[in-house]
C-alpha cells in the first residue's frame, strides 16, 4: 500500500485525494521562501545587471560595498543603533513586564494597552510626529533620536515576549524565595530571572532586529552621517537599482538567519 | 537539630473581601506554642487564604496577627521568619538540592562552612543524606517534598506553614510522609499550621484541627473531639460518616418520632437542633454491648456489604433515614437482616450527639 | 468549645486597616513604578508627538483652529480615490493570503510536530528577514529584465516582457508576501488547539471527510482567521515601503500620501489629518476585532 493510499487523518481520508491540498501548500511555501532567498546567488553575479543562475560568479558587489565609505559607515550606525535599542528597551520592558504581571488592578490593564500602542499604530504616523518632534528638539539625524524611537518600537515586543514567559513560570517559586528571605527584588534576581532568561536574551534580539530592519522612522529622523543600511538602501531603490544591495541584502539576511536560529535554540533549551 | 524557639500565634479578627465575595470573616484563631493545627476545610472555604495571610502575601482588609508578642500583619513576607512548603514543592529548578537547601542560609548571610554543616544535618534529618549534589529533576515526587521541607527548616523559622503539600503524592506514599512528618514536628517542635481538604490526614496528624468553611472558623478542637462532639452540622458532615434526625426537646426531654432518646449533652439553649449517629456506632446485627439504650425501629432498605464492613440503610416511621455499619464478621454478617424485616437500630447516649442546624 | 485561654487582644473592628489599605497603595506604587521608564519612553517619543500632530491637524496656515484641512479631504476627490486605494489594496491583499494561507496552516496543523516545526521555518524565515530586503527581491524578481520574465520568455509563456512591477500587481505580490505569516501563525495556533476527538466524532457520527471538514473544523478554526485576516488587513492600511518600491507611482496609500506630503510639500496640515484619519481607522478596525474575538489571537499567544 503506497503512502498516497494511507488514511491522512480520523476521517480516513487517503493522502492521494488531498494531494492538491499539499501541492497548493507547498506552492505558498515555496512562495514563501524562494523570494526571501533569491538574493543570496543574484548577489554574486558578475554582471552589472541581476540575473539567474549568474553566468559569472563575482564577489565585486561585496568589495564595492566595503569600499564605500557611505555604505560601511551605514552598516555601523545600523549595528550600533540596534544594539542600543536592544540595551535600552530590553530592561525597560522586562521591568515593565514584570511589574505588570505582579500588579492585578485596572490601572494595571490601561498601562498594558499603553505599552503595546507603538504595535498598533501605523510606523508612518509615528515617524511623521516624531520627526516634526526632533526638529523642534534638535534630535534630527542624531544616533540618540534613533535609538530612542526604536526602543519605542522595541517595547511592545519585549514587553510581550517576557509577560508570556512570566505566565509560564511558577509564581509559587518566587513565593517561596520570599517566605525564605528574600525581598521582591532581591527573589526577582536569585530565582525568576535566571529561568526567563532565554526569553530575556529572545527579547534582546527581537529588539535588536526591529532597529536594523527598520526602514520608515530612520527615513524620517536619520540622516547625514547618521544614516542606517535601511534608509540608504530605500533611497538607492528610489534612483536606481545597483546590485550592491543584493549583495546588503544578503548580509541582512544571514544577520537575521543568524539571530532567528539563536532564538530557535534558546527556546529549545530552555524547553529542555 | 534544635528543639526551635517556637511561639504561639494570636489571630484576631482578620477579614479579607474580594468585591462582594468574603474570603476570609473576621476570624480569630489561637494556636500554642510548638502545637500542630491543621486548618481542615472544602475548597473555596478559606483555609489557603488564612494561611496566605499568615505568611504575608495576601493582605487582609483588617485584623491583628501577632507571633508571640510582635505584631506582624503590616510586615513584609520575607521578614516574617516562617518556612513555607507549598503542594507543588517550588523547588528552584536551576539550583542543585544542596542550593535549593542552602537558600535561606545565604541570604541570611551564614558563613560557607556552617551553610553546608547545616545543609547536610537538615538533609539527614528529612532523610535524605547525600542528595545534596543532585537536580531537582532527578528526584521523585516524595523527595522533592523533602527537599521543599529541609529547605523550610534549615533556618529553623519560629513558625512553619504547609500548604497541602501531600495532595500530589500516591496514597501510600502519602500515608508515609504523614507520619514523617509528625514525628518531625515531634522532634523540632516549631509551631506548624497544615492546610488540608483530607479530614482522615488533618485527624491523623494534628494536635487541634480548625474546621474552615465560608471564610469563618466552625470549630478547634482535639481531632477526637471534633469527631465524637462535631460543632454543627456542617462540621459533622465533613468529618467523617453522619446520618441526621429531626428531634424534639421538651425541656430536659428529647425524643426522635416520638421514641425517647438519651443524649450525650443537652443544648445550652433552644435551638434548631438535629440528632447525629455515626453509622459505625449504630448496631444493628452485632450482639449487643449493652450501652446502647437507645432503640429506634426502622424497616430495612438496603443491606451493602463494603467488603470490611457491611452497611445497613432502614426508613424509620416518619421517613427519616438511619444507618448502621459494623465490621464484617462471619457472627454478625449471619445476623445481618433481610431488606423489607423491621429491625432494631440502636446506638449509646454517648453517641447521641445534638448538633445544631444551622453554620455556626 | 475548647479553645486556649490567651489575655484578649482587642479586636475593635477596623484593626490595622487604614495602615493596610496605605500598604496596599505603597505596593502597588512600587510596582507600576517599575513600569515607569517604558512608560515615560512611549510618552515623551510617541503619544506626545502624535498628539501635536494632532493638534496640527486642527490648526489652519494662520495658527486658527479650524477644520480647513479635513473639509479639504472631503471636497478634493485625489483624497477620496487615495482610500479606495488603500481598501482595495487592503482587502484584496487580506483575501489572497486568507484564501491561499488557509490551506497551508491546515496542511501544517495536520503534520507531525517536527515536519511541521521544520516547514515553519519556512514561514517563520521571511517574517524575520527585512522587509525591505523581501520588497527588493521582488523588484528584482518582477522586473523587465527580471527572474520571471526571462524564464517565461525562455519557456515560451510569453513574448513581450509582462509589466509585473512598477504598478498595482506588483504592489499586491510583494504585499501577500509580507503579509501571509500574520496570517498563517495565528491560524495555526487556533488550528492546532481544535480537538482531534471532535473529528472523530464526526467521522463515527456518519460525516465524510469533506463534511466532517466544513461542519467541524472550519467553524472551530474561525477566530483564528478572522484574527489573522484582521491582523493582515490592519496591517495594509497602514502601509508604506512596498507600495512604495514596488507601486511605481501608481498605487499611492494613505501612508505614501502623507509621507510626499511632508517631504515634497511640507503640508503639515494635509499630512497631519491624513494621519489623523488613518490612525482613527485603525483604532475602529482594532475595536471591532476586540469585540469579535478575543485580544490573545492577535498577539499570537492565542491558543496554545
Amino acid at each position: 500500500m503506497s503512502w498516497l493510499d494511507a488514511p491522512a487523518s480520523a476521517t480516513q481520508i487517503t493522502h492521494g485525494r488531498r494531494f492538491w491540498l499539499y501541492a497548493v501548500a507547498a506552492l505558498v511555501l515555496a512562495f514563501l521562501i524562494v523570494p526571501t532567498l533569491i538574493v543570496v546567488p543574484m548577489s554574486f553575479s558578475g554582471a552589472q545587471y541581476l540575473e539567474f543562475p549568474p553566468r559569472q560568479w563575482s564577489l565585486r558587489w561585496y568589495s564595492n560595498f566595503f569600499a564605500s565609505a557611505s555604505w560601511v559607515q551605514a552598516a555601523a550606525t545600523s549595528f550600533k543603533a540596534a544594539t542600543l535599542t536592544a540595551l535600552v528597551a530590553t530592561p525597560l520592558g522586562t521591568m515593565a513586564a514584570y511589574g505588570l504581571a505582579a500588579s492585578r488592578f485596572r490601572a494595571a490593564r490601561a498601562v498594558h494597552v499603553l505599552l503595546i500602542m507603538p504595535m498598533i499604530v501605523p510606523v508612518i504616523l509615528i515617524a511623521v510626529a516624531v520627526f516634526y518632534v526632533y526638529v523642534k528638539a534638535k534630535l534630527n539625524n542624531s544616533l540618540a533620536g534613533l535609538v530612542l524611537a526604536h526602543a519605542m518600537l522595541a517595547v511592545p515586543l519585549v514587553v510581550i515576549v517576557v509577560t508570556s514567559a512570566l505566565k509560564t513560570f511558577d509564581a509559587n517559586q518566587e513565593m517561596v524565595a520570599r517566605s525564605l528571605g528574600a525581598s521582591r527584588p532581591r527573589a526577582f534576581i536569585l530565582v525568576t530571572l535566571p529561568q526567563i532568561r532565554f526569553a530575556v536574551v529572545s527579547a534582546a534580539l527581537l529588539s535588536f532586529l526591529t532597529s536594523f530592519d527598520e526602514v520608515i522612522l530612520a527615513l524620517f529622523v536619520s540622516g547625514g552621517a547618521n544614516s542606517t543600511l535601511t534608509r540608504n538602501m530605500f533611497m538607492a531603490l528610489r534612483d536606481q537599482i545597483d546590485p550592491t544591495i543584493a549583495a546588503i541584502s544578503t548580509m541582512m539576511i544571514v544577520v537575521t538567519s543568524a539571530l532567528f536560529a539563536l532564538t530557535q535554540v534558546l527556546g529549545r533549551a530552555r524547553n529542555a | 537539630m534544635t528543639r526551635a524557639a517556637s511561639v504561639p500565634i494570636a489571630v484576631r479578627g482578620v477579614a479579607k473581601s474580594y468585591g462582594k465575595v468574603v474570603a476570609l470573616d473576621h476570624v480569630d484563631l489561637d494556636v500554642q506554642s510548638g502545637e500542630f493545627l491543621t486548618l481542615l476545610g472544602p475548597s473555596g472555604s478559606g483555609k489557603t487564604t488564612l494561611l496566605m495571610v499568615l505568611a504575608g502575601f495576601i493582605r487582609p482588609d483588617e485584623g491583628s496577627i501577632r507571633f508571640g508578642t510582635s505584631e506582624v500583619i503590616r510586615l513584609a513576607p520575607h521578614k516574617r521568619d516562617v518556612g513555607m512548603v507549598f503542594q507543588n514543592y517550588a523547588l528552584f529548578p536551576h539550583l542543585d538540592v544542596a542550593g535549593n537547601v542552602a537558600f535561606p542560609l545565604k541570604l541570611r548571610g551564614v558563613g560557607a562552612q556552617d551553610i553546608a554543616r547545616r545543609v547536610e544535618t537538615v538533609l539527614e534529618t528529612v532523610k535524605l543524606a547525600g542528595f545534596g549534589a543532585r537536580r531537582i529533576h532527578e528526584l521523585s515526587g516524595g523527595q522533592k517534598q523533602r527537599v521543599a521541607l529541609a529547605r523550610a527548616i534549615v533556618f529553623e523559622p519560629r513558625i512553619v506553614l504547609m500548604d497541602e503539600p501531600l495532595s500530589a503524592l500516591d496514597r501510600k506514599l502519602r500515608e508515609l510522609m504523614q507520619i514523617e512528618l509528625r514525628q518531625l514536628h515531634d522532634k523540632l517542635g516549631m509551631t506548624t499550621i497544615y492546610v488540608t481538604h483530607d479530614q482522615r490526614e488533618a485527624i491523623t496528624m494534628s494536635d487541634r484541627v480548625a474546621v474552615i468553611a465560608g471564610g469563618r472558623v466552625m470549630q478547634v478542637d482535639t481531632p477526637r473531639r471534633i469527631y465524637d462532639r462535631p460543632a454543627n452540622r456542617f462540621v459533622a458532615e465533613f468529618v467523617g460518616e453522619s446520618t441526621f434526625l429531626g428531634v424534639d426537646i421538651d425541656g430536659d426531654k428529647c425524643s426522635c418520632g416520638g421514641t425517647p432518646i438519651r443524649v450525650a449533652a443537652l443544648p445550652e439553649a433552644a435551638r434548631s437542633m438535629l440528632l447525629m449517629l455515626r453509622p459505625e456506632r449504630v448496631c444493628v446485627a452485632d450482639p449487643h454491648r449493652g450501652d446502647e439504650c437507645n432503640v429506634l425501629q426502622a424497616q430495612v432498605t438496603d443491606v451493602i456489604y463494603q467488603g470490611d464492613t457491611y452497611l445497613v440503610q432502614g426508613l424509620l416511621r416518619d421517613g427519616a433515614r438511619i444507618s448502621a455499619r459494623g465490621i464484617s464478621s462471619a457472627t454478625a454478617l449471619a445476623r445481618v437482616p433481610a431488606v423489607g424485616d423491621m429491625a432494631p437500630f440502636s446506638f449509646a447516649a454517648e453517641d447521641a450527639v445534638l448538633v445544631s442546624d444551622a453554620a455556626a | 468549645m475548647a479553645t486556649i485561654a490567651h489575655p484578649v487582644i482587642s479586636a475593635a473592628s477596623g484593626t490595622n486597616a487604614r495602615g493596610l489599605r496605605r500598604d496596599q497603595l505603597r505596593e502597588r506604587i512600587a510596582l507600576l513604578s517599575l513600569c515607569a521608564p517604558a512608560l515615560l519612553l512611549v510618552l515623551v517619543t510617541m503619544l506626545l508627538p502624535i498628539a501635536w500632530l494632532f493638534s496640527l491637524s486642527f490648526t489652519a496656515d494662520d495658527g486658527s483652529l479650524s477644520l480647513v484641512h479635513y473639509r479639504r479631504m472631503l471636497e478634493q476627490p485625489s483624497y477620496a480615490s487615495i482610500f479606495v486605494m488603500t481598501f482595495k489594496v487592503s482587502l484584496i491583499t487580506t483575501g489572497i493570503c486568507v484564501a491561499f494561507g488557509y490551506p497551508l496552516a491546515y496542511v501544517l496543523s495536520q503534520l507531525p510536530r517536527r515536519a511541521a516545526n521544520l516547514c515553519l521555518i519556512a514561514v517563520m524565515l521571511p517574517f524575520w528577514t527585512s522587509l525591505l530586503v523581501r520588497t527588493y527581491a521582488w523588484l528584482v524578481l518582477l522586473q523587465r529584465q527580471g527572474l520571471i520574465n526571462s524564464w517565461g520568455i525562455r519557456l515560451g509563456l510569453w513574448d513581450e516582457p509582462l509589466a509585473l512591477v512598477n504598478n498595482l500587481s506588483g504592489t499586491l505580490v510583494g504585499m501577500v508576501h509580507i503579509m501571509l505569516p500574520f496570517l498563517v501563525l495565528p491560524l495555526l495556533g487556533t488550528m492546532r488547539s481544535i480537538d482531534h476527538d471532535y473529528i472523530k466524532a464526526a467521522a463515527n457520527l456518519g460525516a465524510s471527510p469533506t463534511r466532517a471538514f466544513w461542519s467541524v473544523f472550519f467553524p472551530l478554526s474561525l477566530p483564528g482567521l478572522f484574527a489573522g485576516a484582521l491582523i493582515v488587513f490592519i496591517i495594509c492600511l497602514g502601509f508604506y515601503v512596498t507600495p512604495a518600491v514596488l507601486g511605481g507611482g501608481k498605487v499611492i496609500m494613505v501612508s505614501n500620501q502623507i509621507a510626499s506630503d511632508i517631504e515634497l510639500f511640507f503640508n503639515w496640515g494635509a499630512a497631519s489629518s491624513l494621519g489623523v484619519l488613518l490612525l482613527a481607522l485603525t483604532l475602529a478596525f482594532l475595536y471591532i476585532a476586540s469585540r469579535l474575538t478575543r485580544l490573545e489571537h492577535l498577539v499570537g499567544e492565542g491558543s496554545r
